[in-house]
């Protein structure tokens, strides 16, 4: 009887320790932290490898990403919010992509928390979303920027040698797509 | 011998919602079991719509495909995250020639408070709240708090069952899972 309770407690510690280890969700990455280097699933459309200047085929790093600002959006298909907010992200999407200036050193991303593919393109499909966006079927990516509420601007300034900055990290609507796009600019010293 | 295991269930919370939900931690993922199977016809039911409209299975019947989408409370995490999603696929439901009617227990003002956070819903919401969970019963998916399950019934023109995903109560059914069980009624 002593033995099978020391080895149902040995179980149970064992149990919550690979839990703890597997589930434990990062801290929100906030302004100046490193972000974690995330690994992103194949776009799924050519159009989306060649806009990141990313390789033919495979996952790929955030840091893999050929841009010296990177903005990552945490969003969810079912996220009313994230719904309101598509045509402002669109029209900062435009742009950037109509300024020659900035057009390649600025990209943005999409991550869908807990979406499938299927249910990430549902979303691409009724806001006709032209830069790429990913499913994070698992939350494994929301986890490691802390299991942020929806939607959530992450502007990551890339330097050289892959290693990267938070300079903006934020929950909410990016307010108004020009004034968004200027704030970025100046804080990551573009 | 007892086996505790600790599961960690994500959802990501919507900032819409932000100081409006209630956590309920991680519950029993099933606390009913339901005698419907596919093939059997759909329970009838008349239940009182957010809209102030009363709304019945039958009014369907010869018409329309039918998505029955009980939810178990409103004001809670997945839940809060699982309607608004179907307020922008009202095209794959349209393209199956599907309605979808949405269904908790709670009375109609809780629903019209917690819908009109998720914008302007195209489906009929529609409350199981008296007699106290009568319709969940019909379907045996009334669990033992008063809740229903998170359940879907996918029910033809003719009024028969085709599909039911009674769910982890923890987490949001995959949204082509449910479209591809309607696009078998196409063929």
């Amino acid at each position: 009887m002593k033995k099978r309770l020391i080895s149902c407690l040995i179980i149970c510690v064992a149990v919550f320790l690979s839990a703890r280890g597997i589930d434990a969700a990062g801290k929100i990455p906030d302004r100046n932290d490193v972000f974690p280097e995330i690994n992103l699933p194949e776009p799924a459309k050519t159009y989306e490898k060649d806009y990141l200047g990313i390789p033919e085929k495979g996952s790929f790093l955030l840091s893999h990403i050929k841009a010296d600002i990177v903005i990552v959006e945490i969003f969810s298909m079912y996220c009313p919010y994230c719904q309101k907010d598509a045509p402002g992200v669109n029209e900062l999407f435009r742009m950037i992509s109509e300024n020659p200036d900035i057009k390649e050193k600025i990209k943005i991303i999409g991550i869908g928390a807990g979406n499938t593919p299927f249910e990430v393109d549902v979303f691409r499909k009724q806001y006709d979303i032209r830069f790429p966006l990913f499913p994070d079927e698992s939350f494994s990516i929301h986890k490691a920027v802390g299991e942020v509420r929806t939607p959530y601007f992450f502007v990551i300034r890339m330097n050289p040698g892959g290693s990267s900055k938070v300079v903006y990290s934020r929950v909410g609507s990016i307010g108004e797509p020009d004034e968004f796009l200027q704030s970025i600019i100046r804080e990551s010293g573009l | 011998m007892i086996v505790i295991l600790f599961a960690a269930i994500t959802h990501a919370a919507s900032e819409q919602f932000k100081g409006k939900i209630y956590d309920t931690g991680i519950l029993k993922p099933f606390d009913s079991k339901t005698g419907l199977k596919a093939g059997m016809t759909a329970p009838t039911f008349t239940l009182p719509s957010v809209k102030g409209e009363k709304i019945s299975l039958a009014q369907y019947r010869g018409k329309k495909n039918v998505v029955l989408s009980f939810v178990p409370a409103a004001w809670t995490p997945v839940c809060s995250d699982q309607w608004p999603g179907y307020n922008i696929t009202r095209d794959l439901f349209d393209r199956n020639d599907a309605v979808l009617l949405g269904i908790s227990v709670d009375n109609l003002p809780t629903l019209h408070a917690w819908t009109a956070e998720m914008g302007d819903l195209w489906f009929p919401v529609l409350s199981d709240f008296w007699p106290h969970g009568a319709v969940s019963k019909k379907y045996g998916i009334l669990r033992s708090d008063g809740v229903s399950e998170r359940a879907l019934f996918v029910i033809d023109k003719k009024g028969i069952i085709r599909y039911i995903d009674v769910h982890d109560i923890n987490k949001r059914p995959a949204l082509e899972v449910l479209i591809k069980e309607l696009e078998k009624l196409q063929k």
